[in-house]
């Protein structure tokens, strides 16, 4: 590492307005830009270039079934939550083409998807969405089947994490020991300060896209002020997922009669697991012409929330709400843990903010917890 | 051509606007090829030329309102090996539906010079209502590629690949941020059978639920939650009563919301 550059590990201070020279280096690299950026009335995620692509100024309110974009008074570049869109919308599209397929002069001639996908820098990847991918990559690369799409996008995703410098009343991260700062998984980790950001070095990809700004080796007074600060935010997550006797307490009671009542509110409109930024489902379909003689393959985004998701040979094995909404818990929370060896969820609070209904993961656990069968 | 070996194809219409039977013309780059694959053998908007049936498929557009309407369509029935349901009207009883909740003579006499002359029946009703349907293409109109799909399915003897579920899906895949969620407009898309698009919340409107209910709608749950958001019990009743408002999951939402509501 050239002496102008930090050590891995390193933690330096660097003046806001020096970000834009960090966004130019990324994209002098090769890669495409995407974060956080107002629009239709939310912050999405979405390709930007510039400072002023990002919500500078903005937060936002959620609750159950609810979110709100508010102006500020101070101009904080990163003062919100995680909005309805996920990483996973770029690492596991919604909708993939997978191949071609033409006939031509009697035999079948396929071919796979034309470009390669580009080469991401995500920019203010949370910590509970640098665990969500964590997840993403077990699910997705860590077994015997490795979804060959996924590992084209995610072997050169470059991460620019911020830690959060406030939390909604949806989120419970430090229940699901996820958040609300990141400690891993990161090439550069920012924490936000009045005039400057405190930027962790978490690999030598992160320390070469310093290069060219004004950092300085942060001072004790900036280490200090930046782990208060956090200790601040992590205290104001109030909402909690009591973990301690999961998956039992879902596997114990599955015939719950809960599962009924929450299933007088749930619409099974899949709204929950398409926001969920680990939910990885999808179904393949296969379109042909008229003729018959060209067709595509397409995957597309899934839900067990979905009648035909659940068809098999003989029937539908879950053909009311009651089971779907069951499925999604029990799997998030219990049977996920025993696929993969970690929970489905982090607690990112997204399928709270995203239900139509406002039907909260949590109040659904404790209420199955307090009514359950001793 | 006598011994024509393409499937033959005929198009009916009952009380509706015509816009579904459109969508098959509106096919433009297809239409070549589709009357390569099948014969158009009767299809009033397209040609007064017709043959005579039996046809392998009938698309009936529109509802029954009228006795004789009632029984042209047994004989299309007998006369098709598949039929199939296209629009809101053949499978809800369309926008004329309002009408049911109605007296029809009230109408009758607001609107015609001559009443007498008019001879509908009470009610507005689906063609399911009335003979048997192999298969329903939902949407006010349908959506073109949809009616493609149904027809090249048939072609090919496959399952045509159309989802049952909610709009919601079709409106996350296309990115579009919940308008119910971030604006607190109401909208129908967590009740309402996927095939549009979702193209209205994209538009910053609520879906109004022409491709009638999903596969397992749970109307009351939104309805209540819309209420306690503010929304009076009339507007929903109204939004409710749109061009599938007689399609069952919705005409009960409806019923119970002017039940409990001044
Ligand atoms: S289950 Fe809900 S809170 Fe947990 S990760 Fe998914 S969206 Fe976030
Ligand atoms: S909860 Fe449902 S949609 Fe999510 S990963 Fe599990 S089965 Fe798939
Ligand atoms: S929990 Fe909410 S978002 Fe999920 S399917 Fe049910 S109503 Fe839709
Ligand atoms: S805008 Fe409507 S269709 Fe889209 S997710 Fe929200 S409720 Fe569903």
């Amino acid at each position: 590492m050239p002496p102008n550059l930090p050590r891995v590990s390193a933690s330096v201070a660097l003046p806001k307005p020096a970000l834009q020279q960090v966004f130019d280096n990324l994209r002098a690299a090769g890669f495409t830009l995407v974060g956080p950026t107002v629009r239709d009335g939310t912050i999405v995620l979405d390709e930007i270039a510039r400072l002023d692509d990002l919500p500078v100024g903005w937060t936002d309110e959620q609750e159950p079934g609810r979110y709100r974009l508010k102006k500020t008074r101070e101009a904080q570049y990163f003062n919100y939550g995680v909005g309805p869109h996920a990483w996973k919308q770029f690492l596991h599209p919604s909708c993939l083409r997978l191949f071609s397929v033409e006939k031509s002069n009697g035999s079948w001639v396929f071919r796979p998807p034309e470009e390669p996908p580009p080469r991401y820098a995500f920019v203010g990847v949370r910590a509970c969405d640098v665990a969500a991918i964590g997840i993403l990559d077990r699910v997705l690369l860590g077994g015997e089947f490795r979804d060959p799409h996924y590992a084209r996008r995610r072997e050169n995703v470059f991460a620019l994490v911020v830690n959060c410098a406030r939390v909604n009343p949806t989120c419970f991260c430090t229940s699901m020991k996820t958040g609300p700062r990141a400690t891993t998984g990161f090439d550069l980790a920012l924490t936000e300060l009045p005039e400057i950001f405190l930027v962790a070095v978490g690999s030598d990809a992160g320390s070469e896209m310093l290069r060219d700004t004004p950092w300085e080796a942060a001072t004790a007074f900036d280490l200090g002020r930046a782990a208060r600060a956090m200790q601040d935010v992590e205290r104001q997550v109030e909402r909690q997922l009591k973990t301690d006797d999961l998956p039992r307490l879902l596997y114990d009671n599955l015939e719950h009669p809960h599962w009924d009542e929450v299933a007088t509110r749930c619409l099974s409109c899949a709204n929950c697991t398409l926001v969920c930024p680990t939910c990885f489902c999808t179904t393949v379909v296969d379109t042909s012409d008229l003729r018959g003689t060209k067709g595509e393959r397409i995957r597309l985004a899934d839900s067990c929330f979905n009648r035909d998701f659940s068809h098999v040979f003989g029937g539908n094995i879950r053909p009311n709400i009651r089971s779907r909404y069951r499925q999604w818990l029990s799997h998030k929370l219990a049977s996920w843990i025993d696929q993969f060896g970690t929970s489905g969820c982090v607690g990112c609070g997204r399928c709270i903010t995203w239900c139509p209904v406002g039907i909260e993961i949590t109040e659904e656990v404790n209420a199955l917890r307090g009514k359950a069968a001793k | 051509m006598t011994s024509d070996a393409r499937p033959k194809l005929a198009v009916h219409k009952f009380a509706s606007c015509d816009g579904c039977q459109l969508a098959l013309l509106s096919l433009e780059d297809e239409l070549l090829s589709l009357v390569g694959e099948v014969e158009v053998a009767y299809f009033l908007e397209a040609s007064s030329t017709t043959i005579e049936g039996p046809y392998d498929v009938a698309l009936v557009e529109g509802s029954i309102t009228t006795a004789h309407d009632a029984e042209r369509i047994q004989a299309v029935r007998k006369d098709a090996k598949y039929l199939i349901a296209i629009g809101a009207c053949a499978t809800a009883g369309g926008i004329q539906a309002l009408r049911n909740w109605k007296d029809l003579d009230d109408f009758i006499r607001a609107v015609y010079a001559t009443p007498a002359f008019i001879h509908s029946l009470e009610k507005s009703t689906p063609i399911s209502s009335h003979v048997a349907v192999d298969f329903q293409l939902n949407g006010c109109p349908i959506n073109k590629y949809q009616l493609l799909e149904v027809i090249t399915a048939l072609l090919q003897g496959r399952v045509p690949h159309l989802a049952s579920h909610a709009v919601c899906m079709e409106c996350k895949r296309r990115g579009t941020v919940c308008i119910t969620v971030a604006q607190g407009i109401p909208c129908l898309g967590p009740l309402t059978h996927a095939g549009c698009g979702a193209i209205c919340p994209a538009y910053n409107r609520g879906c109004y639920g022409c491709f009638g209910p999903m596969e397992t709608p749970n109307p009351d749950s939104l309805t209540s939650h819309l209420r306690k958001t503010g929304v009076p019990a009339d507007e929903l009743v109204r939004l409710l009563r749109g061009f599938t408002g007689f399609a069952e999951a919705f005409r009960s939402a409806s019923e119970k919301l002017e039940k409990t509501a001044p």
